[in-house]
């Protein structure tokens, strides 16, 4: 249950090994006082889902360069779905091409940091948009 | 009017904050010229591998491509060569770089996308497809696989008549910046060495122009590592290597003479320079100091340059051809063999046909209207270049030692260490970025809020079906026994240790894939797992 610290689970899908920019965000989210779990590289959106259910968390932040987004990101959104846990945020940055932002959001993806974004409006962005889901009502 | 907070200054330090005097002056220098610097040509080659540099030989303008099928990226290639390129370098899709056929569940999405999707020798006849491979060299970014993307190389060389001994290219196969940074792999990283280890052999024994393994510190540069840790971990990375082919059996002197280099090129631009004139001398006094090398092409470090994809800003496009032209520059200054000059839209996607064309033009403006190509290492002297070539030799020297304490590269990155120290350097800098200690042009500053945006290369969906298509049809076609038969032969070469190179070549030719070959490794040797480090 959640003791009022978000939770966040940071996931790299799709098989590229860009992680600089995901272990970056993953460091200023726990500078900021949330708890991270990072899943480390190339993970299929099943594990992903698995691993933010096991985990308990609030948020899953999906970082990806591969541009294989349009493929993996509905896909999660579809386990979330499956899984019964629509009330974990999910959201994303990397390379991702301006007409592509809106069907990915429009499929489920609260929101989308595109390069130049500063890890301040991240976190602020977290705060804002990801309460602990046991405090939820 | 909003004044902003603090006006934006000069850099008092470099990228990789080495602190920068005013000036620097005779004082600052304590060089011997014969010991230290020598002539272009002469041990220990800072100002250069050739006596004569560019005047003898231009740099190879190499620009790196590939997307889509083997068709896609054989067309790209025509339209390079006919634009007065002179070097061949193939990117592969990640399916291709992790060891996947396009039709594995994990390559959905993926396939073509961030290069070309190779996985049987169908696949590369296409590639190749009019290529003169007796004339043309090929550059193959590949690491994981490169064993297997060699012997289809091998095998098309093979089918044309051409004499192995005519073959010419390179295959990065440096799988321990892999580990550190860019991250593709396959098996862990002692039976990564073993699978090298097989290719020094082959290669000494059958391609006598093939560079097997193009040491590489770009991607732990682009990953956020200094320019003293890129410089140091890809030389710590060369001597496992040598030591790897010594404990081979190979005498130094027949292989290290085909080991290559591939740095990136930043954007601060005396660093840059520095760097790479503190590579050339420590690599000499490693093989010759360290490894006992006899010969002088053993003491050279030739290297290829990639300018910084990292650098390049999604804001205001067209500001990146700025950047390349500067880097390309000091990578001319530093002494580069070949060069790879980015596109302006790669924060994007794989470049335009129009961008592309404009990074190969910068290349050739810098070679044949600057005038900078007729003077071998023109900065050679200068107090302020010369002190921090020194400067950053010290704090490679330092890692290195660092390096060797904790048991060699193999075991660093075992313990994670590199890659500590690269995302530690990252973190710091992302840090001075939202400080505004750094400035980036259109992104912490001169931001400009509206933008054209600029046109991109996009993929085809269709293209992963048509390849998906392609390489269920070769496995359904070809002789099963023979491919079955030569898969069997690869996995007991495999598990008795012997060489795997000829069992991957006879495998290819009879069509067996790219995936097949490497599920005998994960099966052989166990599949890596990245302890995940933040």
């Amino acid at each position: 249950m959640g003791n009022g610290k978000i939770r966040i689970l940071i996931a790299k899908p799709g098989l590229d090994g860009h992680d600089r920019g995901v272990k970056v965000v993953a460091r200023a989210l726990r500078d900021a006082g949330f708890e991270v779990i990072y899943t480390g590289l190339h993970q299929t959106p099943e594990m992903i889902v698995n691993s933010a259910i096991q985990e308990d968390v609030d948020a899953i932040g999906l970082s990806i360069l591969s541009g294989a987004h349009n493929a993996l990101f509905p896909r999660i959104i579809q386990l979330r779905r499956e899984r019964g846990a629509d009330d974990i945020v999910v959201f994303a940055g990397g390379i991702i091409p301006e007409e592509d932002i809106a069907p990915l959001r429009a499929a489920g993806i609260a929101e989308i940091f595109t390069p130049g974004t500063s890890l301040q409006q991240i976190v602020d962005w977290v705060r804002e948009h990801v309460t602990p889901r046991g405090v939820r009502t | 009017m909003v004044m902003p907070a603090r006006r934006p200054t000069v850099p008092t330090e470099t990228l990789s904050t080495v602190p920068l005097k005013v000036v620097y002056r005779a004082a600052d220098v304590d060089l011997d010229y014969r010991r230290d610097l020598g002539d272009p040509g002469e041990y220990p080659f800072t100002r250069g591998i050739h006596p004569d540099m560019y005047r003898g030989r231009l740099w190879t303008m190499r620009q790196f491509a590939g997307f889509g099928t083997a068709e896609d990226a054989n067309k790209r290639f025509h339209y390079l060569l006919a634009m007065g390129q002179t070097g061949l370098s193939v990117a592969f899709d990640m399916p291709t770089l992790m060891g996947y056929d396009s039709d594995h569940p994990r390559a959905l999405g993926e396939v073509g996308r961030e290069g070309v999707a190779i996985d049987s020798l169908a696949d590369m006849e296409i590639l190749l497809d009019g290529l003169p491979l007796d004339r043309v060299t090929t550059s193959m970014t590949i690491n994981a696989p490169a064993n297997v993307l060699l012997a289809l190389y091998v095998a098309v060389a093979d089918a044309r008549g051409i004499p192995r001994d005519q073959v010419g290219g390179t295959t990065q196969t440096d799988m321990l910046k892999e580990f550190i940074a860019q991250k593709e792999w396959i098996v862990p990283p002692r039976p990564s060495m073993k699978l090298i280890q097989d290719m020094l052999v082959f290669g000494a024994r059958e391609l006598p122009k093939w560079n097997i393994i193009s040491i590489s510190g770009y991607h732990m540069r682009e990953a956020g590592a200094t320019a003293a840790q890129e410089l140091a971990f890809t030389l710590a990375d060369g001597i496992a290597y040598v030591q790897a082919g010594i404990d081979a059996g190979l005498p130094v002197d027949e292989f290290a003479p085909r080991l290559s280099f591939f740095f990136d090129c930043h954007v601060d631009f005396f660093e840059e320079i520095a760097k790479f004139r503190a590579a050339r001398r420590m690599w000499a006094k490693i093989m010759r100091e360290r490894f006992g090398a006899q010969s002088p092409r053993s003491w050279w470090l030739r290297f290829h340059t990639q300018t910084a994809g990292v650098s390049l800003t999604a804001q205001q496009p067209l500001n990146n051809i700025a950047r390349v032209a500067l880097q390309a520059l000091a990578a001319v200054l530093g002494g580069t063999q070949s060069l790879h000059t980015n596109s302006m839209d790669e924060t994007y996607a794989l470049p335009t046909q129009e961008a592309v064309t404009v990074a190969l033009r910068t290349q050739q403006i810098i070679a044949h209207e600057t005038g900078v190509a007729g003077t071998a290492d023109p900065l050679g002297g200068s107090y302020f270049v010369e002190a921090l070539t020194t400067e950053i030799e010290r704090q490679a020297w330092e890692y290195i030692r660092r390096i060797d304490d904790l048991g060699g590269m193999v075991a660093a990155v075992e313990a994670g260490f590199p890659q500590r120290e690269i995302a530690e350097a990252s973190y710091r800098y992302q840090q001075q970025l939202e400080r505004r200690e750094k400035i980036i042009v259109g992104v912490n500053e001169f931001v400009q809020p509206e933008e054209q945006p600029i046109e991109i290369l996009r993929i085809s969906p269709e293209v992963e079906r048509r390849q998906v298509e392609r390489t269920r049809r070769v496995r359904a076609e070809r002789e099963q026994r023979a491919a079955a038969e030569a898969l069997a032969r690869l996995r007991e070469t495999a598990q008795s240790g012997g060489n795997t190179m000829d069992a991957i070549v006879d495998a290819v030719k009879t069509h067996v894939t790219l995936g097949e070959i490497c599920d005998v490794f994960r099966a052989v040797y166990g599949e890596y797992r990245e302890m995940a480090i933040i």
